[in-house]
């Protein structure tokens, strides 16, 4: 079996499905169990994909189930895919996602208002097919194309859909998008120049490795590292994202920010890091310091917000920065603790949109003050967030956990300094959590809301698992530690660092070494 | 062990309504066979000679990725099954009592449900084998801690008090999360057996930074200076909770984790120094405190502070000290209980009043809660023969001895423990005296009770336990027969004083204390409001302005940065830049526009072009 297209069968899908659910007829009644029916479906080959994947397999090559053909010669990009066990994690953190948000969404756009449900669902598949596409093209082309393309569908799901804000967050989003977009062209192009060229010039394989001279090299993270800053978002980069989220259905905000912001993460780890090596690390005193910040600001202003929306979001610019922090320290600590934080972050995250949806959908506000006194109207519902919220602040026992420690020790190995600062974090974070659950949840009982009903078992199918891959992960990461490592030291490899932290104590000064040297 | 407990603890939270009728019970019931299984394990290991009196418990490989390998573990040892007992015997009659005080609570299942989750938490604290695992049951009794402080959180004040709990400790978990990454960061483990058996290859700078950082910790979870404001306003708690982990064990955590990191200790008299003088700060300023409160449960609390200073102080003395400071952990535990258990009484018969100036002469209506509170009191203040009485005077016998590290410190460090001993007197017998003798000054509408046996029979042997626990445990040898294995037999060099005279010196102190406290408030009759007191009780009355501090420093400032953060992110960031940009984009598009001239020959034209620039493209490729 291992020729079979398992990567083009997971793409193709929720590709086709997507079409297909936008293309039932107009009086169809049963459009949400078929979008359902068919994210399970991707779900379950996703698993089947995964069960393809070898623990340290894969040969020379970085990447397994790889599938290359030519796509347009003359530009020399390919339709090539492969996973390695970061793009591996993400893809099966897409399809776990998308029935969960699927099932989240089910009361959100009402039937029979001309075939506005059609296109909901539609496109929150074709949503899931281009993020599946983004984590697994093997080709800096190809991986443009669904970079970008990926900014479609969420632009209808946020600018159709979403609250009446919709249009301007909608715009702020996509010109964000497009503004990181267009650098990042200028950049992919130039590093085609930079490489080997001919007809599969754009291959991953084909631009690892090369011998930039110093600038040009530099320009070119710069290009890629703009583009992934505003997806990721840090800060000063991230006003869109608090926008988007506050305006897009809760959905859709689990998605952007739990998947597709983690393209951005992602990228610097794919790109950044393993195609120019030397300029990251001539970068990384800056983005350090910038993923410090973010985690810090992102905080404070989370702790400032009274929209529970914009709070969440806010907490994810902190949470961002501790993985770009991880994935800059370097060490195999950090960054398997990093790409482990984009996992965990995704669920985390997923709960505490679609568990606070469910609090705004029951008291008709996102702000925080409207509440009080929840955990004794809807005990599940508060209680739910509770548990969310521990996670978000990294509770041991929880899934965040495990990564945030890996990547606040990983990152000591190296950077102490910025290890302690960014640890203050860890009290902003229970600052931001419990304050919010203090006035959602704490409190005299309203009366005028004590009618209202608790979670319905719709929404419990929605919880559940969330919460069931908090404990899992939180008690035993060990699988998805064993398969994120390996790739994780490849990418280590092409830094040039051998991946043990406490004999690189000096890497920084190392890195400033090899710059000077390859200046001259 | 921790299985069970923790077992009740999901099946109340996830059962919900169908729990309600037994749920309590079985919440009960598992902590005593948590006990059960702690002492079979204590039977089986008190057989073993001393040196393999320890049983390793690796459960399962953690997190591992690179030359981070932690597996989670748990360490039966002398120490930490000296906490288990302490944890579920004391822990299983608060269940108990908790059964008769939280009766007519509506929400009784999930407090039982907190407190079972409590246990197993803390059991995880005391039994891991490595600082991670430690620190999973350290912030999970945080968690409870904070659940169960804001149980009754439709009082905004609860709640509050709940989240300050919670905040301050976390302060403190960064020391620990700080202290786990240099160690790992220079050891390459977590685990106990490597990070002390190989502490002796780190620097002193290294050293001394592990010890200060664990001592961050310590002072979180234990209340101690400065960050001990938490503990006061956790009196919010439903009383049980008080006596259970803000008294007897959550709150000892930090004496814990210093005695348990005593291979860093012993190697760091730099950090050792500060381990003492937070704990001499601690005692002095909780019994100073405790002085002035009118609240029954925040003089306890006060009181709390105290008695977990001297026990700092004790463990941060070193080698001589850390039986002792074990020895205090455990009589405390039982004493300190006791009276929170009886406090608790005093309220379930009181209408949950705590203002001691509405008691009085309740020694007349509460027979039982009177005698077993009176037992608490005569072990907390020293009284010959009493469990309190051994182990707070070889505290401050030992702090008095001259470990060559300067002449000045017995004389200090042992002289503040004394005299603090003395004020301890007069704090306990003065609430003593308000809460139980002296003329009624209640309310009419109040019917003061005796409570439930439930409630009763757990006082009762705790009383017990603080009159007889210190003769039982320390002349007949068993205390330090267990515990050696663990810290080494040290022979005492004599103090600075003789022995003797500080026994007298106590004793009289303890005398004058008691005296002055009967003389204020037994033969003259204590007002109903509270008089307005000189400068020092009024400080005294607020904490020693330490609110006052956290306010105009910590908390004025912080609400200032996230005020202008916000700010700047809503008027700058996000305002100047991306409505500058969507202003540009704007007036693009409307340039753009005019190129929409609608006429086709300059469509045309532009298909032209743009062709050209793919063939071309195409061409320069190739």
């Amino acid at each position: 079996m291992t020729d079979f297209p398992w990567l083009t069968t997971l793409l193709l899908i929720p590709a086709i499905g997507g079409a297909g659910v936008a293309l039932l007829p107009k009086g169809f009644e049963r459009v949400r169990e078929v979008a359902l029916g068919i994210s399970l479906l991707t779900l379950v080959v996703g698993i089947l994909t995964a069960f393809q994947f070898e623990l340290g397999g894969g040969g020379d090559s970085q990447f397994q189930l790889t599938e290359v053909y030519s796509w347009i010669p003359q530009f020399g990009v390919s339709y090539a895919l492969g996973i390695d066990g970061i793009s591996l994690t993400m893809i099966l953190l897409s399809v776990v996602l998308v029935p969960i948000c699927l099932l989240a969404a089910w009361e959100d756009v009402p039937l029979g208002h001309a075939r506005r449900q059609h296109g909901y669902f539609a496109l929150m598949l074709i949503l899931e097919a281009f993020m599946i596409g983004v984590f697994a093209a093997t080709d800096v082309f190809m991986f443009y194309v669904f970079f970008e393309a990926m900014l479609i569908p969420v632009y209808f799901l946020i600018g159709s859909f979403g609250g009446p804000g919709r249009a301007k967050a909608a715009t702020t989003f996509l010109l964000y998008s497009l503004l990181g977009g267009l650098i990042m062209l200028v950049a992919v192009i130039g590093v085609y120049f930079q490489g080997p060229g001919g007809a599969d010039g754009f291959l991953i394989e084909n631009l690892t490795g090369l011998e930039i001279s110093t600038w040009i090299e530099r320009a070119l993270f710069v290009g890629f590292f703009i583009a992934f800053a505003i997806k990721a978002p840090m800060w000063p980069v991230h006003t869109w994202l608090p926008h988007a989220a506050s305006e897009a259905r809760p959905a859709t905000s689990v998605l952007l920010v739990g998947v597709l912001d983690k393209v951005g993460t992602f990228g610097m780890i794919r790109f950044c890091l393993q195609m120019f090596p030397d300029a990251s690390r001539w970068a990384t005193p800056v983005v350090m310091v910038f993923a410090v910040l973010s985690i810090l600001i992102g905080a404070a202003l989370a702790i400032g917000q009274r929209d529970m929306m914009r709070l969440i979001a806010y907490t994810s610019i902190s949470h961002f920065g501790f993985i770009v922090l991880g994935i800059f320290a370097v060490t195999t600590v950090s960054q398997t603790g990093s790409t482990l934080y984009m996992v965990n972050h995704g669920f985390t995250t997923a709960a505490l949109f679609l568990i606070g949806a469910m609090l705004v959908q029951r008291r008709g506000s996102q702000d925080i003050f409207d509440f009080g006194g929840w955990q004794r109207v809807t005990p599940l519902v508060a209680g739910s967030l509770l548990v969310a919220g521990l996670s978000g602040l990294a509770l041991p026992g929880l899934n965040s956990f495990v990564s945030e420690f890996m990547v606040i020790i990983g990152t000591y190995q190296n950077y102490p300094v910025y290890a302690v600062v960014g640890t203050m974090g860890v009290i902003l974070a229970a600052l931001y959590i419990l304050l919010m659950y203090q006035k959602i949840a704490t409190g005299p009982k309203p009366q005028e809301w004590s009618a209202t009903p608790d979670m319905s078992l719709r929404e419990k199918f929605v919880v559940a698992p969330l919460i069931a891959a908090f404990l899992v992960l939180g008690f035993y990461p060990k699988p998805v530690l064993d398969v994120l490592e390996p790739a994780v030291d490849t990418t280590l490899q092409y830094v040039g660092v051998s991946g043990s932290g406490s004999d690189e104590a000096s890497a920084p000064d190392d890195a400033s070494d090899t710059t000077e040297g390859s200046d001259d | 062990m921790i299985a069970l407990p923790l077992l009740g603890a999901a099946i109340l939270l996830v059962g919900g309504k169908a729990t309600d009728t037994f749920g309590p019970m079985m919440a009960v019931a598992l902590s005593w066979a948590s006990f059960a299984i702690g002492l079979g394990v204590i039977i089986q290991l008190a057989g073993m000679p001393g040196e393999d009196r320890a049983l390793s418990v690796p459960l399962w490989d953690w997190i591992s990725a690179g030359e981070l390998s932690l597996s989670a573990g748990l360490l039966l040892d002398p120490l930490s099954l000296t906490f288990v007992m302490l944890i579920t015997f004391v822990g299983s009659l608060i269940h108990v009592y908790s059964l008769g005080y939280m009766e007519h609570d509506p929400d009784k299942r999930r407090f039982f449900a907190y407190l079972n989750l409590f246990i197993a938490a803390m059991l995880i604290l005391v039994l891991a084998d490595s600082y991670l695992l430690l620190f999973v049951g350290w912030e999970g009794v945080g968690l409870a801690s904070y659940l169960l402080i804001g149980f009754w959180n439709h009082n905004p004040e609860f709640a509050s008090a709940a989240n300050k709990a919670f905040i301050v400790n976390r302060i403190g978990d960064v020391g620990l999360i700080t202290a786990m990454a240099v160690l790992f960061a220079n050891l390459g483990a977590l685990d106990f057996s490597t990070v002390h058996g190989e502490a002796e290859t780190l620097g002193q700078g290294t050293l001394l930074a592990v010890g200060l950082l664990l001592l961050l910790g310590a002072c979180g979870k234990s209340a101690q200076f400065p960050l001990q404001s938490w503990l006061g306003d956790a009196m919010a708690g439903p009383t049980p909770v008080s006596a259970l982990i803000h008294a007897a064990t959550m709150v000892t955590a930090g004496v814990y984790l210093v005695a348990r990191s005593q291979a860093i200790y012993d190697l760091t008299p730099d950090a050792r120094l500060g381990v003492v003088i937070v704990g001499t700060i601690t005692l002095v300023y909780g019994a100073i405190v405790g002085c002035a409160k009118d609240d029954l449960k925040k003089a306890l609390a006060a009181s709390t502070m105290s008695q977990i200073g001297y026990m700092m102080l004790a463990v941060g003395l070193g080698p001589l000290g850390y039986l002792y400071a074990i020895f205090h952990l455990v009589t405390h535990g039982f004493f300190k209980a006791g009276m929170f258990l009886g406090a608790g009484s005093v309220m379930h018969g009181m209408n949950d009043q705590v203002n001691m100036r509405g008691f009085g002469n309740l020694s007349a209506k509460m027979k039982t809660t009177w005698i077993t509170f009176g037992a608490g009191v005569v072990a907390i203040i020293g009284v010959p023969f009493t469990s309190g009485w051994y182990s707070k005077d070889f505290i401050i016998e030992t702090a008095f001895i001259d470990q060559g590290e300067g002449a000045w410190r017995p004389w200090v460090f042992g002289g503040a423990a004394l005299l603090a001993a003395g004020v301890t007197a007069f704090y306990m017998v003065r609430l003593f005296l308000m809460t139980f003798h002296g003329k009624a000054r209640w309310a009419d509408d109040v019917d003061p009770h005796e409570s439930p046996l439930t409630m009763t029979v757990p006082m009762i042997i705790l009383a017990v336990g603080s009159i007889a626990l210190g003769a039982l445990l320390y002349p007949t040898g068993i205390l330090s027969g267990w515990l050696d294995p663990v810290f080494g037999h040290e022979e005492h060099p004599e103090p600075v004083i003789p022995v003797i005279v500080i026994q007298v010196l106590a004793f009289i102190l303890l005398l004058l204390g008691a005296g002055l406290a009967y003389l204020m408030y037994q033969r003259k009759d204590v007002p109903k409001t509270a008089p307005e007191g000189t400068f020092v009780t009024q400080a005294a009355r607020r904490d020693l302005f330490q609110d006052d501090f956290n306010e105009i420093f910590l908390r004025k400032p912080g609400q200032g940065i996230v005020d202008i953060t916000s700010a700047a992110d809503r008027d700058v960031v996000d305002g100047g830049l991306v409505a500058k940009t969507a202003g540009a984009v704007s007036a693009l598009s409307s340039a753009l526009r005019k190129t929409q001239t609608g006429f086709a020959r300059s469509y045309a034209m532009t298909m032209l072009i743009g062709t050209a620039v793919i063939v071309l493209a195409v061409l320069v490729m190739q």
